[in-house]
């Protein structure tokens, strides 16, 4: 077997085994300690920023706070906030982004 | 509502909500597919990639390594490391799913990506029928995965010509902080969030590249820990008092 192939088979079963870790045990995962739930209830707001924030504050790959993808995701942000409506927030935001690349 | 009614409306429900995820997602599998191409690799392994792995920053990274003739193990673990915020995701979503049986719980594994996550567990905080959630999950995951490997197989075949004028790509954190806002509803998930971007940033600027996520998330979770506890206490004072 080529070494490429090789990568992808054992990349792929280590990947399964990281998204199937705690889903195979899940059924053992009831009636938690508060302190475990708590712990549980920080993974979404805590992960959804450590996605999102990098791509505004440094979308080249340094960080840079004077470039259109920040000021996009701010005004996108706020169409978020008011509206909780995805497809607003996409043509908001990507309409400021092609302005401001545009325009700068 | 009977059952099935509330599967299908589950299922329906999943494909409305994924669908404006596609905006990002199709540009992002077109440069998935041409870059192993563009490398010297085949269309098999750029499939192979899409639908073994199926996470696009791990598979853009195991394509780096190897055509920068690093072995087979430098580019497993470049892979294995990018990958271990699914950690995270897989611990999230277990309890919600604790009531599933296991061969359905090792499938939903398989479409565990950063999208299907993130608005699967946006749907499952608050009040919603557990019986609808795997059709939910499933209806997102079959669909991303299914544009995930036809956008892989197109860019493998004539290459990612995605006009440059229009970043597509912006799309794929926009969705993810339409699906942060509504999550800020306490003060420990803001201080969560705070620390896990603020986190993210400064990771990637000490050089931790790849693992920046994982480690901005991890130092969110203590830090939303740490507030709530506290919250907790302060909270337990006040009524005793």
């Amino acid at each position: 077997m080529s070494d490429v192939w090789l990568t992808i088979l054992l990349a792929g079963a280590g990947t399964y085994l990281l998204r199937v870790s705690f889903l195979a045990f899940a059924d053992r995962l009831v009636d938690l300690p508060v302190l475990v739930e708590r712990i549980l209830r920080q993974i979404p707001p805590a992960v959804l920023a450590a996605l999102v924030v990098p791509q505004l504050l440094r979308p080249e790959g340094t960080l840079d706070f004077w470039q259109p993808e920040l000021l996009a995701g701010m005004i996108a942000a706020l169409v978020s906030w008011r509206t909780r409506n995805i497809a607003a927030t996409l043509v908001v935001g990507m309409a400021v982004l092609v302005a401001v690349e545009q325009l700068v | 509502m009977a059952s099935t009614s509330i599967r299908r409306t589950a299922m329906r429900d999943g494909v409305a909500a994924a669908a404006p995820m596609l905006i990002g997602i199709v540009p992002f599998g077109l440069v998935a597919g041409a870059a192993p191409v563009a490398a010297g690799f085949g269309l098999d392994e750029a499939v192979g990639l899409s639908v073994l792995v199926f996470a696009g920053a791990s598979q853009l990274a195991i394509i780096d390594v190897l055509s920068d003739g690093g072995t087979a193990l430098i580019a497993v673990v470049t892979a294995l490391t990018i990958n271990l915020r699914m950690l995270l995701y897989s611990a999230s979503l277990a309890p919600p799913l604790a009531h599933e049986p296991l061969r359905r719980r090792m499938a939903a594994a398989y479409f565990l990506v950063d999208q299907a996550y993130a608005l699967s567990i946006v749907r499952w905080t608050g009040t919603d029928d557990r019986r609808a959630r795997l059709p939910f999950y499933f209806s997102v995951g079959i669909l991303l995965g299914t544009c995930w490997l036809a956008s892989t197989v197109v860019g493998a075949l004539v290459g990612s010509s995605v006009p440059d004028d229009v970043p597509l790509e912006f799309a794929i954190p926009l969705v993810f902080l339409v699906l942060l806002v509504p999550v800020l509803d306490r003060r420990p998930a803001v201080m969560a969030a705070f620390v896990g971007g603020i986190g993210a940033v400064a990771a990637a600027e000490l050089g931790a590249a790849r693992l920046a996520i994982l480690i901005g998330g991890v130092l969110g979770i203590a830090a939303g820990t740490v507030a709530e506890t506290f919250q907790a206490r302060s909270r337990e004072s006040e009524a005793s008092t």
